[in-house]
């Protein structure tokens, strides 16, 4: 009997699979997500670039059958913005994780989304660094046990959207990897959308902060999730602030017009330079 | 290929050689900096900023030096000819993506003009202490190119051939100028851009969907470039990888991967290495140096020929790969060498490595913060000039 073919293979690399990534994880669902988003969005594929960090979710741009790159830990977003100033006819997504993107990437995070850069950045927030054993990163709630904090966390987490919102972002939503269908409509919003656009998506990591936390399997987590999310459209990101063991709000909280940091630069350039300016579109 | 004619302001001018970088990175074709200020080098990125727009080109100033040098390398993977200027505190933050553009074979170039260090040392003061660092400053094992210019109109020249090498090779270039080349202004001549040979970046010929980026052809041992939005949906990676791109975590890997990166730089070094040499044939001794240190050399050796010495001198216009063959050659007939660099010893261990003991080596050395005296390397000189002659009268 004929299958028919799984129709997100053709963006995948089929020739990388099996992934590496535990089972339970919730990369695979984002990437699902993604593809299908990315599809929905009308763009061709051979416009869309794809640029990750280091660890769990760094691999993502090697699984992704388009111009990927897998960078250093924490610059994906400054490589993406000179992709996308080099050629702004690409649409350039950043993929990588929360340790990755708010710990040693979280200078590139603010000024990417300070300066307007026209990219679209996908955080995985697991709480953890899942690749090299779980420990803890600017988003591992207040008393969670992780690796290097075995006693308890004693710090208090970033609060990823209100960060980004008032950095300047021009897109914010939140989803855990239970809902499938309301991130890849924000995936979809996100990519379509001109200016920096951001998405948190509270993911499991079963193998290393769920183990360590007591929180069961991939599908419990799914369970806790589905029972703990709370949907706020549009509701006041400094409220979305996350305890341990406590509701995730979800949502889509920002989307707003700003100058991309081309479009005030042209604008500026040509104020200042004259008609004989010719708007700058890209190296080639 | 020849140069865009854009952007080239042919005929003389009076630079310094930061602004003369500029003008030689326009020439060369590059249409985007990122940067980060940073004394003495803020000078190229200011008139980039200033002259980008009228040439198509796009000018960003970054968060910092991390992402200045990787900034440059997303604009490299879609197709622009891209530098960073920086100095010594902000080099030692690019170090990590002058190891990524080694990995991801991507052409770039990295100008450095050097101050006193270590730390944040000298700001405003010249040193040439950073020329190990911009060989091994990054982790694992690669090469680089490095060249050091001793004028403006080399800060122009180089700049140029910076570009040209990065392209021809797939490798980052470093430009090490230091704080009184980049700050001393002189007569520069920008050529007609008929005159200006510029080396293009080499594209596949695959189809879409057969484009490898890391196979080589022939006996090249660089593979050609693809970049984004052309199709072929390509992959890279900073883990060592295969010919398709993609990550292998085996000593083969490692094996194959790395050592084509060294090599491709190693087995060519002859081609690559540009040196000025004068009256070496005949010297008893030979001064051996580069950048800002070769003018006062000159004076030096002037004082040494004025007392009778035969003395030669061999400027090093590539530090990078090291001149070792031409070092070889002359160590046959040179009884010692003489070498002056802003530092305490740096590409004077290279050149004692090289001569194997075959002739003495006399080091020079000098914190930075000024040139040296002539009257010191002149006496290193005679000392050198009169161990050999008496060396000579003991045969």
């Amino acid at each position: 009997m004929l299958t028919p073919a799984n129709p997100v293979h053709k963006y995948l690399r089929m020739d990388r699979i099996p992934h590496i990534w535990c089972s339970g994880c919730g990369l695979g669902t984002a990437v699902n997500c993604f593809v299908r988003a990315v599809e929905a969005s009308g763009f061709p594929l051979d416009t869309i670039s794809v640029v990750s960090g280091i660890g769990c979710t760094g691999r993502v741009a090697g699984y992704l059958k388009v111009d990927s790159f897998h960078t250093t830990h924490g610059r994906a977003i400054p490589f993406a913005t000179g992709l996308k100033l080099a050629n702004p006819n690409l649409k350039v997504i950043v993929f990588s994780g929360d340790g990755d993107l708010f710990s040693i990437g979280g200078n590139h995070f603010i000024h990417a989304a300070r300066r307007n850069a026209d990219i679209t950045v996908i955080c995985i927030n697991n709480f953890t660094y899942g690749m090299t054993g779980g420990q803890i990163t600017p988003t591992t709630p207040t008393d969670a046990i992780a690796a290097t904090a075995p006693y308890g966390h004693i710090e208090e987490p970033f609060n990823l959207p209100s960060l980004a919102e008032s950095t300047g972002a021009v897109y914010v939503a939140r989803w855990t990897s239970f809902h499938v269908r309301q991130l890849m409509k924000s995936m979809k919003e996100a990519i379509q959308k001109t200016g920096f656009s951001f998405i948190e998506i509270v993911s499991p990591c079963p193998t290393l902060y769920g183990r360590r936390n007591r929180l069961g399997d991939g599908l419990e987590m799914m369970k806790y999730y589905r029972e703990n999310s709370v949907i706020k459209n549009g509701a006041d990101t400094r409220e979305l602030g996350m305890v341990f063991n406590g509701k995730i709000i979800c949502g889509k909280f920002v989307d707003r017009e700003r100058p991309s940091f081309l479009d005030a630069y042209n604008a500026k350039m040509t104020e200042r330079l004259g008609p004989s300016y010719q708007p700058y579109k890209g190296i080639l | 290929m020849k140069a865009d004619p854009k952007g080239v302001l042919s005929g003389p001018h009076f630079l310094d050689g930061d602004h003369a970088c500029c003008e030689g990175a326009i020439s060369a074709g590059c249409r985007f900096v990122a940067g980060y200020p940073i004394t003495p080098s803020t000078e190229v990125v200011e008139r980039i900023a200033s002259r980008f727009p009228l040439v198509g080109g796009m000018f960003i100033q970054m968060e910092d030096e991390l992402a200045s040098s990787i900034a440059i390398q997303g604009a490299v993977w879609a197709g622009a000819k891209a530098m960073t200027v920086t100095s010594g505190p902000g080099f030692s933050l690019m170090m990590e993506h002058i190891g990524l553009a080694a990995m991801l074979e991507t052409p770039c170039v990295f100008v450095n003009v050097q101050r006193g260090g270590p730390s944040t040392g000298l700001p405003t003061l010249p040193g040439q202490a950073d020329v190990m660092q911009a060989r091994w400053g990054s982790h694992g094992d690669y090469e680089i190119i490095a060249l050091s210019p001793d004028s403006p109109q080399e800060c122009y020249d180089l700049t140029i051939r910076a570009f040209n090498l990065a392209e021809q090779y797939r490798v980052p270039v470093m430009l090490m100028m230091d704080e009184c080349v980049g700050h001393m202004t002189e007569k520069v001549i920008i050529p007609k851009a008929e005159d200006i040979e510029i080396t293009e970046r080499r594209y596949t010929t695959a189809a879409k969907g057969e484009y490898l980026p890391y196979r080589t052809e022939g006996e090249s041992m660089v593979p050609p470039m693809t970049r984004a939005g052309d199709g072929h949906r390509f992959h890279v990676t900073g883990l060592t990888h295969d010919e398709r791109g993609y990550p292998v975590m085996t000593a083969e890997a490692q094996e194959k991967c790395v050592r084509r990166i060294v090599d491709k730089i190693r087995k060519n070094a002859e081609k690559i290495v540009t040196l000025e040499e004068s009256e070496t044939q005949n010297a008893d001794v030979v001064v051996v140096s580069y950048g800002i240190t070769s003018r006062v050399a000159v004076k030096a050796i002037e004082m040494a020929k004025a007392a009778g010495i035969k003395v030669g001198h061999l400027r090093l216009i590539t530090l990078w790969p090291f001149a070792e063959f031409r070092i070889r050659q002359l160590a046959e007939h040179i009884g010692a060498f003489v070498m002056p660099e802003l530092n305490y010893g740096q590409m004077f261990f290279e050149l004692q490595r090289v001569l194997e003991g075959k002739a003495r080596a006399y080091l020079v050395p000098h914190g930075g913060g000024t040139v040296h005296d002539p009257e010191v390397i002149y006496g290193t000189i005679l000392e050198a000039a009169g161990r050999v002659i008496q060396k000579e009268a003991m045969c």
